[in-house]
């Protein structure tokens, strides 16, 4: 909590300002017993109907004064609180933004989601309720002790035990819950986690007929969340009747006291004892609020925790320089060298071990291995989404490392495995790669793709919706509709990430005739499990459990490189592969 | 109009879940009375200890005492009542948030597979999850502060009536103009409320799409204008944000200042009444007292009308969900006791959507123990013609039947265990591999699994895994790739020991040597028994018995590969496409 007052310092004329009305409004709050004691005990006892009007009309005012004070204060504090909160999302976005892909892997990207919108609005919520509320009530408490020290000096000693007690009740509840509050919050993960299990693996259930096991898990969970609440609510239900019970304690005692002094003659009156018992109700009303601040910002420091939590986490792979950095573009240079590189992620073994080979301008080249072998590894150490961990990867004759993102990225054009698109029309979403794109660049690449002949039957063509992860098409579109959006750059290197298995045979020959025809200075580099994609590959690197087996051409390879042959043969038999 | 009907009937239906808890709600109110009742009538107690405050030396001790002894008791009571009827109020609030999960949760197995499929999960989940929470909150919150709230208005009213009816009535005058305000600005509250819970709704679509994909941004280089589109949002959230919790926060000071008027308004007369001597000290004092209670509940109210409303869009959020339609119920006037694995398919029609039909006038007839596999370009319906024979989607027409009998006429349960399959999507759920791989036999054996496990080529990396097959498989399966996802699924359908085997896409995202091995698993496993098979390599079904090419939802062409080779057709074209000259 306290490392993200920085954000308060934006708004530092809202939080001294704010509290400041806040506190005059109490101030006023205060006098309002003792005008009262005042019309009681001099309007009153004289029969001086003209002050009594006259300290009617000051209550009215002091009313009228506390409104105006309380709207500004409150308009501050909407004002402070939710320019915290927009900036606090704002910054979040940004930082996720740097962070690299390692870093996402350790967060996870549905935590780094419910930070940024319900731990933020927690932050934003809290800001507000301190600046509103949590000045007020010590202002409030402390304040009704002092006006009790100048109405009597002893009996205020009654005033300051209440108080006490009154913490350390609070504190005493509030340590015993917190840590139950935290165990909800696991519960309600818990139920979370299983409502998701069951809408993604619906199928499953229901081939399996597990509904009936379902439901015992989620009434499990949902029962143990309940009891827990319950338990928890039987500790926060004593908050308000334990500081009742010691407030209306202390009026007893300052009645009985206050009785004695009035009988011994030593200068208080009855109106005191009215005060008194006044400023005794305002400590007990301020204390009930402050035990539901307490609640609330708990609460929020444990999302403040989660927040700071990302703001700490540094991107392990950071840029060097912003400029743009001089490459050798010439024929002698290779575009891709990859030298002696290594790779583990943290702590494991080697992903990647001792890869070096080198890549052409142009050449179209086959990465081919079994599940798990490193491929995917191997091509998102080329835009830096990790870096080696020993030997260097270049580009253009010049280490990734040197480039700025930007140059190095923005001329790479990538199809991820997953096949995701954006929410917004087709149009948009061929602009990702290049913002100035033309309709005839994104046709083009539609047509490369093969997703010109579908878009273009749709009603709206280009200008057709896209949901959410483009979930209005189907998986084989999706993945075209990605190619496409990764040519429409006219990228100088392409990299399709096993981009081909969505679509059939036919549909995956014709696209590679066409990039093949399209892209004549395009360096493409595709990963596959299909030997058939890249049987005619200008080079074809094997993989195998982290190395590199293999580099060469289809039919040296066959003949030579053991991997290479029985993969191509667990798919092809010995004539079709020679083919 | 229309708006606030619908908000009562939420209203209304959320109440007939509370029924079962009658009895403490009934308590609860019970303890509400008592202890409000209470809390106002120590007031009158502490004017009357004070009345015999009088001056030096004219103190009534002996009565001030007696009445002290009164407040005493009255405050345990007061306390009592009070945790009981906010304990009992949380308890009528917590079960019913755990009732609601609960049915909203098994609506998910029981509404038609095409919900979920056309539903966002995300926002399902949080209907489970945060509408749910948000129902409890109002429920608390209206119990506690509107029960309580009435009964202090009412009390106090009487109490006031009883002690001067002259400046009761001047409070009652004034009651309207707390009400006006109260009402005015809880409607102000409730449209930008409404406007910033959309904009919230966007935010956190938004963030989901862009961080969720940070990769793909990335890969891009998007992230500038992801923030900058971001920031459109946000900053529009600011606006409307601000707005809505400066109106909210209005509520507030401004109750306020009617309750100081009323205050003032109280003292004055009652001060008037004192100096013309109709009125004690005393009773002055608990006047006051009470005018400060009598509005209190009206500041409160207030304050908790931002949770009362919410709580009432959620619950319509969540019976939205409850007021689904289910499933046609299961028809068992039959029953398969013994699969034989007969499968036949006659003239079926179905569509996902009524304008654009996809599987048209289909027929089918499988004898026991063949292979079918079933080929075809993306989105001509090998999937769905899966989901009929497993009656996750029903035919528009036609019938599908097993051994002879027509699948409507058995429950779900008994056709499906009939059927053991493995989908594209490896589902895996957050629980040790030994449970997931016993998820569809719960009776299997160790030693049986782990023959499963083998078959499936598992076991060596789930031996090398941290646990062995104890190690729990974490939330998002993290700690799997997609490959071993599948081969788990794989096993897990081996220990089931179906009559007829599906396999849609089930060896995508393993590599080729690995699948031989599996297929081989397959083939020893499915001996004698029927199975459909989905697959985009068509290496993997050359040996099946019969291949259906399927295009546009039809049944084009079907044969052994040898036959469909020499036809020249559709999947000649596919097969050799494998190997054009690029």
């Amino acid at each position: 909590m306290i490392k993200l007052r920085r954000y308060l310092a934006y708004y530092k004329k809202e939080c001294i300002i704010g509290p400041l009305c806040k506190l005059f409004e109490a101030i006023l709050e205060l006098l309002v017993p003792l005008v009262m004691a005042g019309i009681i005990d001099n309007g009153v006892r004289n029969g001086d109907t003209a002050y009594i009007w006259r300290m009617g009309g000051l209550l009215v005012i002091l009313a009228a004064v506390g409104l105006c004070s309380a709207l500004v204060c409150q308009y501050l504090a909407s004002k402070a609180s939710q320019g915290v909160g927009t900036r606090l999302r704002r910054d979040l976005f940004l930082h996720i933004n740097k962070l690299s892909h390692a870093e996402l892997d350790k967060l996870g990207t549905p935590s780094l989601i419910t930070r940024i919108t319900y731990d933020t609005n927690q932050v934003q919520q809290s800001v507000a309720m301190a600046i509103r509320l949590l000045t007020r009530a010590p202002f409030i408490v402390i304040g009704s002790m002092v006006m009790a020290m100048t109405i009597n000096l002893k009996m205020s000693i009654i005033f300051f035990i209440a108080a006490i007690l009154i913490a350390v009740t609070l504190y005493l509840i509030m340590t015993k819950s917190i840590p139950i509050f935290e165990k909800m919050q696991k519960k309600l993960d818990r139920i979370s986690l299983i409502c998701r299990e069951n809408l993604s693996g619906n199928r499953v259930i229901r081939a399996f007929s597990k509904q009936k096991n379902e439901k015992k898990r989620i009434d499990n969970s949902t029962e143990d969340l309940a009891k827990t609440s319950i338990r928890v609510s039987i500790l926060s239900a004593l908050l308000s009747p334990v500081t009742y019970i010691i407030t209306n304690v202390a009026i007893i005692l300052i009645i009985w006291f206050g009785a004695q002094n009035v009988n011994a003659g030593n200068g208080m009156l009855s109106g005191d004892i009215i005060a008194l018992v006044n400023y005794m109700t305002q400590i007990l009303l301020a204390m009930i609020v402050v035990a539901n601040l307490v609640v609330l910002l708990t609460k929020a420091s444990a999302s403040a925790a989660r927040l700071n939590e990302v703001f700490e986490t540094q991107p392990s792979v950071c840029e060097n320089t912003t400029e743009n950095i001089e490459i050798s573009e010439s024929e002698s240079t290779p575009k891709i060298e990859f030298d002696n590189v290594n790779f583990t992620y943290g702590t494991g073994d080697d992903e990647l071990e001792d890869i070096s080979f080198k890549i052409k301008r142009g050449q179209t080249v086959g990465l081919i291995g079994g599940t798990g072998c490193g491929k995917s590894t191997l091509v998102n150490l080329i835009p830096r989404f990790y870096d080696a961990t020993q030997g260097t990867v270049s580009v253009d004759g010049r280490n990734v490392k040197d480039y700025p993102f930007l140059q190095l990225r923005s001329q790479i054009g990538i199809v991820p495995q997953q096949s995701i698109l954006f929410k917004g029309t087709i149009r948009d979403n061929m602009k990702w790669q290049n913002k100035d794109a033309t309709d005839e660049d994104i046709i083009n690449a539609l047509k490369i793709a093969q997703a010109y002949e579908f878009v273009s039957k749709l009603e709206k063509g280009l200008d057709s919706f896209v949901e959410q992860g483009g979930k209005n098409f189907s998986g084989g579109q999706r993945q075209r509709l990605c190619i496409a959006r990764a040519l429409t750059g006219s990228p100088k290197l392409l990299i399709l990430d096993d981009s081909f298995s969505a679509l059939d045979f036919a549909t995956d020959a014709a696209l590679r005739k066409a990039l093949r025809e399209n892209t004549k200075d395009m360096t493409v580099i595709i990963v596959t499990q299909r030997c058939s994609t890249i049987k005619n590959a200008d080079l074809i690197l094997v993989l195998d459990d982290g190395r590199l087996v293999g580099k060469g051409q289809h039919d040296e390879l066959f003949e030579n490189c053991e991997t290479y042959r029985e993969i191509c043969l667990s798919q092809l038999n010995e004539e079709e592969a020679k083919r | 109009m229309k708006n606030s009907a619908k908000k009562s009937s939420s209203v209304k239906k959320v109440l007939k879940k509370i029924k079962p808890y009658s009895f403490y709600l009934i308590m609860a109110l019970v303890s509400a009375i008592i202890s409000v009742s209470l809390t106002l009538y120590i007031p009158v107690l502490t004017g009357n200890a004070i009345d015999n405050i009088i001056d030096k030396g004219n103190v009534d001790f002996a009565s001030v005492l007696q009445i002290l002894a009164y407040i005493g008791v009255g405050i345990g009571g007061v306390a009592l009542f009070q945790w009981i009827m906010t304990y009992f109020t949380n308890i009528v609030s917590y079960r019913t948030v755990r009732d609601l999960r609960r049915e909203v949760f098994e609506k998910f197995n029981t509404v038609p597979l095409s919900y979920i499929d056309t539903n966002s999960h995300g926002d399902l989940i949080s209907r489970v999850i945060n509408d749910v929470d948000a129902v409890g909150d109002g429920l608390t919150q209206m119990f506690l502060q509107l029960f309580s709230g009435i009964v202090t208005i009412v009390g106090t009213l009487v109490f006031m009536l009883t002690i001067n009816w002259k400046i009761a009535l001047v409070v009652v005058v004034l009651t309207p103009l707390s009400l006006f305000v109260a009402a005015f600005i809880g409607k102000m509250i409730h449209n930008r409320f409404t406007r910033q819970q959309a904009l919230n709704g966007e935010i956190s679509s938004y963030v989901e799409e862009h961080i969720g994909n940070q990769r793909i941004v990335k890969a891009f280089s998007y992230e500038d204008r992801a923030f900058e589109e971001f920031e459109k949002y946000n900053d529009e959230l600011l606006e409307v944000g601000f707005k809505a919790q400066f109106a909210g926060a209005l509520a507030n000071p401004s109750t306020r200042f009617v309750n100081a008027l009323v205050y003032a308004a109280v003292g004055i007369m009652g001060a008037l009444f004192a100096v013309a001597g109709t009125l004690s000290v005393g009773q002055l004092s608990c006047f006051l007292t009470y005018a400060n209670q009598y509005t209190k509940p009206f500041n409160e109210v207030t304050g908790v009308l931002t949770q009362l409303q919410t709580g009432i869009a959620a619950a319509g959020r969540v019976f939205e969900v409850l007021e689904a339609d289910n499933e046609i119920p299961d028809n068992s006037t039959k029953e398969i006791e013994h699969c034989e694995g007969n499968v036949k398919i006659e003239n079926v029609n179905f569509s996902y959507t009524k304008e654009k039909p996809l599987i048209t006038n289909f027929s089918l007839d499988v004898k026991s123990g063949s292979h079918i596999a079933i080929v075809g370009p993306t989105g001509c319906g090998k999937t769905t013609f899966i989901n009929l024979l497993m009656r996750f989607y029903d035919t528009d027409s036609g019938k599908i039947s097993i051994d002879g009998v027509d699948i409507m006429d058995i429950t779900r349960d008994n056709l499906r265990k009939c059927y053991g399959m493995v989908l594209q999507d490896s589902w895996l759920f957050n629980g040790t591999i030994m449970e997931n791989l016993r998820y569809g036999n719960e009776n299997a054996t160790e030693e049986e699994v782990i023959a499963a496990a083998k078959a499936a080529y598992a076991h060596s990396f789930i031996r090398r895994m941290s646990d062995g097959y104890n190690t729990v498989i974490s939330e998002d399966g993290g700690n799997l790739s997609q490959g071993q996802k599948q081969l788990l699924c794989i096993a897990r359908a081996m220990l089931t020991n179906p009559s007829i085997l599906i396999l849609d896409e089930a060896t995508s995202s393993i590599d080729t040597l690995t699948e031989i091995r599996v297929q081989k698993a397959f083939a020893k496993m499915m001996k004698g028994k029927t199975s459909f098979v989905v697959a985009h390599r068509l290496s993997t079904i050359k040996e099946s018995d019969v291949i259906l090419v399927m295009k546009d939802g039809n049944i084009i062409e079907q044969g052994t590969h040898e036959e469909l080779l020499v036809k020249g057709g559709f999947y000649n074209k596919l097969y050799n496409s494998q190997f054009a000259k690029q």
